[in-house]
């Protein structure tokens, strides 16, 4: 079973009949077996890392660190599904450290975004600080390194 | 590209000079790959199976490793024999893996990779004129490296019909009153066979009858698909007989840092060692230094790219077949080794067209011995896409026919 999601991991794009190939299975199991890890949640999504400077769209991304005052005997839960539920933040880690919960939070231009954290984020009763880190480049996203790869120089022919 | 075509040139230049050549040397015939090697320079756009090393870059935690040693100022000579510390990393392995003790004092050599660990093994054990069986299709270098040390070197040819593993009984067929030494080499460099346990038996029955030494030769044992590798020396009675060759250039895609080693007798290893510490001095320390952090911590990176290599050799193979190109299921190394007598044409033929008319190149199997003729090499240490896209062009070359 994790055969078959390390290959997807990589390339959602690959057939059923490919990795059957490659992993001795039938083409009917490997596509039940994805049609069952779909169903539990196992497989989440199946999403595209695109690269936006070069597509040419302008999209500013921002880190927020946000420290929380628990109250009224709410956990973190609370605080992070409501802000996980703006279209605007990307993504809601609970970390450790200074801060306790880490966002990222994609607009369109750097007061988009600086607006968004002043107007949906500080002001929210559990939130008692943010700090905003735009971010200026991105050089790996999800595995995938963004500038230019080494390739191995092989011969083209070698014992 | 172009520091390829320099050598290439280089390698021309060499005829000029011809009168200083040893009569020796100059009976060696050139490897055939070297000749099919300048083909495929002149072209662009060539997808080649013809590559025998990883398309893995070496991972990133052993290239920091060295850079990081580098850095500290390791740039001196290590002892003859290598680091005492990747040594006993090897050791450790020997034992955990196979249940065999090699002391890292003086039964392991570090050496500039496993073709010089091979000319070393030759050297130390050959008298003039001594026998030297070598199993074929076989990597390219032993024939000529036994004629090197003076011996006298004894193709041995593997058939189809037992998917090119050599057999006890053939072994005693080829052996005479001088033969010295058998040079087993599985996972096997064409053909990606492996031999079992029982049949590994078999043969150490007959290496023992007739007094043999073992040069086994296990550089692939990682990239093993089906069951697990057997090592030669952890047969009963072999250890002393046998000298394991083996390396990191294939398991842990290092073969540009030029590291491998030697295991065996403290007599022998002593043997090697000497015609070493003359010879090379000693193996690359940043390279050494590299391996120890591969021994360390590179087991997850490895067994990643093992996988990998699983996943296209089933679709290399199953294409292969599906083309009517007679392929046996190769269960190690990173070759393929289908048949192209089908198509009534020589290996060499069908090569040369393939790499002509689709600009896909593999390798012509009689280069390694004449039992591969018929055959070609097919390397699958290349990415999936490239794979899929060299099956595509041998089925529309195969169309042409």
């Amino acid at each position: 079973m994790n055969e078959i999601l390390e290959i997807l991991e990589n390339n959602p794009k690959i057939k059923p009949e490919e990795i059957s190939k490659m992993t001795g299975l039938t083409e009917a199991a490997v596509a039940s077996k994805i049609k069952e890890m779909e169903k539990k949640g196992i497989i989440r999504k199946y999403k595209t890392v695109i690269d936006w400077e070069k597509a040419g769209e302008e999209y500013v991304y921002a880190i927020i660190e946000v420290k929380v005052a628990l109250r009224d005997r709410k956990g973190y839960d609370s605080i992070a599904e409501r802000v996980a539920k703006f279209p605007e933040v990307r993504s809601v880690r609970l970390i450790s450290g200074d801060h306790d919960l880490s966002l990222t939070v994609r607009g369109k231009s750097m007061k988009e975004v600086a607006f968004f954290v002043a107007e949906k984020i500080a002001p929210l009763d559990q939130v008692q600080g943010t700090v905003t880190h735009f971010v200026l480049r991105t050089y790996k996203e999800d595995g995938e390194i963004l500038f230019e790869k080494e390739r191995s120089e092989r011969l083209a022919v070698s014992p | 590209m172009k520091k390829n075509v320099q050598n290439a040139l280089l390698y021309r230049r060499e005829g000029m000079a011809g009168n200083f050549v040893a009569e020796k040397v100059r009976s060696i015939p050139p490897s055939g790959i070297r000749k099919f090697f300048d083909l495929v320079l002149e072209m662009e756009g060539v997808i080649s199976l013809g590559v025998g090393e990883p398309d893995f870059v070496t991972p990133w935690h052993i290239r920091e490793a060295c850079i990081y040693s580098l850095e500290k100022g390791f740039t001196s000579y290590t002892s003859n024999l290598g680091l005492l510390e990747l040594r006993e990393l090897i050791s450790r392995c020997f034992r955990k893996d196979y249940g065999v003790e090699y002391d890292p004092k003086n039964e392991i050599l570090i050496t500039t990779g496993v073709s010089e660990a091979a000319d070393l093994a030759f050297r130390a054990i050959i008298n003039p004129g001594d026998e030297v069986i070598i199993p074929e299709p076989s990597y390219v270098s032993y024939k000529p490296s036994v004629f090197l040390a003076g011996g006298k070197p004894v193709p041995l040819a593997t058939t189809l019909e037992n998917e090119f593993r050599v057999t006890a009984d053939e072994i005693e067929k080829s052996i005479t009153d001088k033969t010295k030494a058998l040079v087993l080499s599985y996972p096997n460099n064409p053909t990606g066979a492996v031999m079992g346990k029982n049949d590994l038996e078999e043969i150490a029955d007959v290496v023992n009858e007739n007094d043999l030494a073992v040069i086994s030769d296990e550089v692939y044992c990682k990239l093993t698909y089906n069951g697990t590798h057997t090592c030669f020396s952890s047969i009963s009675g072999m250890r002393e007989r046998t000298i394991v060759l083996n390396g990191f250039s294939k398991s842990h895609a290092m073969t540009g840092l030029r590291i491998g080693y030697a295991a065996g007798s403290e007599e022998i290893i002593g043997a090697m060692t000497k015609v070493h510490q003359y010879a090379m001095l000693c193996a690359p320390i940043t390279a050494q230094m590299g391996a120890v952090e591969a021994l360390k911590n590179g087991d997850g990176e490895m067994k990643k790219m093992v996988r990998e290599y699983d996943r296209r050799r089933r679709l290399i193979v199953d294409g292969l077949n599906r083309l009517g190109l007679d392929c046996f299921e190769p269960k190690g190394a990173f070759y393929a080794f289908p048949s192209v007598k089908s198509t009534g044409m020589t290996s060499e033929e069908f090569a040369g067209r393939l790499l002509k008319e689709q600009k896909v190149a593999a390798v012509p199997g009689d280069v390694f011995g004449d039992c591969g003729a018929g055959h070609l090499r097919c390397s699958y240490a290349t990415s999936r896409e490239e794979l899929v896209e060299a099956l595509g062009r041998i089925e529309a070359f195969l169309d042409t026919l």
